[in-house]
């Protein structure tokens, strides 16, 4: 039996410790497809939050009565279910958004943070747990979603959310609102991100030594 | 005429990897030796074809004659999935020799989202069946080449002094956005 963590954790660890993006590079796809601007981002990400949570329960409760053999099968059905709901609800509610992420909501079924979680965590865990990890994965993919949104749109049009930031004097860098601009503001932070790891495991063992 | 311009719209100007990111996460994977990316390379464009006429057929036969179009999605997907199998188990007995070459990959495409992708772009433009076929050859040539370009840019960085927070991921992605910026001057050619 291995050692229980707390429930507290189960959410904490994906806003940072096995951050999607930061930590796993996984669900690049839609990261870089949608984040042109901020609101794009925060809508991309509340629907893989949604479509990640309620795939992790429902894998969770039926994980005893999958066999093994079909069990990738059986999730990306699953999956491709709530990835249909967000569909049709966003094409019913929300059309222009729903144009502006184009094929990119239903390509939600094949960004591989939600099988991966399936995968590694839900198929394996009880239900209150998967839906703390989904919960936990889904917000820190829509923080880095906004935040990769929001530097784009900052200096692409020099507004956040529609809202002006910078003032009319400053020259907009085109880069960032074409593709290119994507690849490598998410490089960047990327690199960053790896930085600040170092930084913080180089402290740590310093502490360590210190204290000993 | 615009059998042509489809192909190298989807090829150049709009290429897959490069101004869609479709296909980025065995881009990142694949791209760190020639070899295998043009493996790859060919398996995709194999299957893309395959998976564009398939998903035409279901399209247009299935779907729109019984107005299930509400099906889109878990249809395709398990269509490329079953596919994928069937077209892995095809060569294994046809060809040793070409399964050996492909490898790994071919499993590894059902997961690429790229495949999707051309399925659901070539449903929403409304191309006929040879003009998706032509869609899909275009993609996929577009996507071999991206990764092969990248390939050789990155055995190249490997003798590169990258600092180190930089090293894999983050350098790729660099390097793919300067890649996106030289495929937009191909923006002109139609």
């Amino acid at each position: 039996m291995k050692k229980q963590v707390s429930l507290h954790y189960e959410f904490l660890k994906g806003l940072w410790e096995i951050h999607p993006i930061f930590k796993q590079a996984l669900g690049l796809c839609p990261t870089l497809a949608v984040t042109v601007s901020a609101i794009n981002g925060l809508a991309m990400g509340l629907a893989t939050t949604f479509v990640l949570i309620f795939s992790s329960v429902i894998i969770s409760s039926i994980r005893k009565i999958v066999p093994n053999q079909v069990r990738i099968a059986t999730f990306i059905l699953i999956i491709s279910t709530f990835v249909t709901i967000v569909d049709l609800v966003m094409k019913a509610k929300f059309p222009e958004l729903s144009k502006a992420l184009g094929p990119f909501i239903p390509l939600i079924v094949v960004n591989c943070l939600i099988l991966g979680r399936a995968e590694a965590f839900a198929s394996k865990n009880k239900i209150f747990r998967s839906f703390l990890d989904a919960l936990g994965n889904g917000t820190g993919f829509l923080l880095a979603l906004v935040v990769l949104g929001s530097i784009r749109e900052l200096l692409g049009t020099r507004c956040i959310f529609g809202f002006q930031i910078l003032p009319d004097g400053f020259s907009t860098w085109m880069v960032m609102i074409l593709p290119a601009g994507a690849f490598l503001t998410l490089g960047l932070l990327l690199g960053f991100a790896n930085a600040y790891t170092k930084w913080k495991k180089e402290k740590s063992e310093k502490e360590i030594l210190i204290t000993n | 005429m615009d059998l042509i311009i489809i192909f190298i719209g989807a090829a150049l100007i709009n290429n897959f990897v490069l101004s869609y990111f479709l296909g980025i996460c065995p881009f990142i994977g694949v791209s760190s030796k020639i070899s295998s990316a043009i493996s790859m390379g060919l398996a995709v464009i194999f299957v893309m074809t395959i998976t564009s006429i398939v998903s035409w057929l279901i399209n247009h036969l299935i779907l729109i004659p019984y107005h299930l179009e509400f099906l889109t999605i878990p249809s395709f997907i398990l269509v490329i999935a079953s596919l994928v199998q069937f077209v892995e188990m095809v060569i294994k007995k046809v060809s040793s020799a070409i399964y050996r070459a492909l490898g790994i990959f071919l499993p590894l495409i059902t997961t690429n989202c790229a495949i999707l992708g051309l399925a659901l772009f070539a449903q929403m433009r409304d191309y006929s069946l040879i003009e998706s076929i032509i869609f899909a050859l275009g993609a996929g040539s577009g996507f071999t080449l991206a990764l092969v370009i990248m390939a050789g840019i990155r055995e190249e960085l490997e003798l590169a002094n990258v600092p180190e927070p930089f090293q894999g991921a983050p350098i790729t992605l660099i390097v793919a956005g300067l890649l996106a910026l030289t495929f937009m001057g191909f923006a002109g050619i139609i």
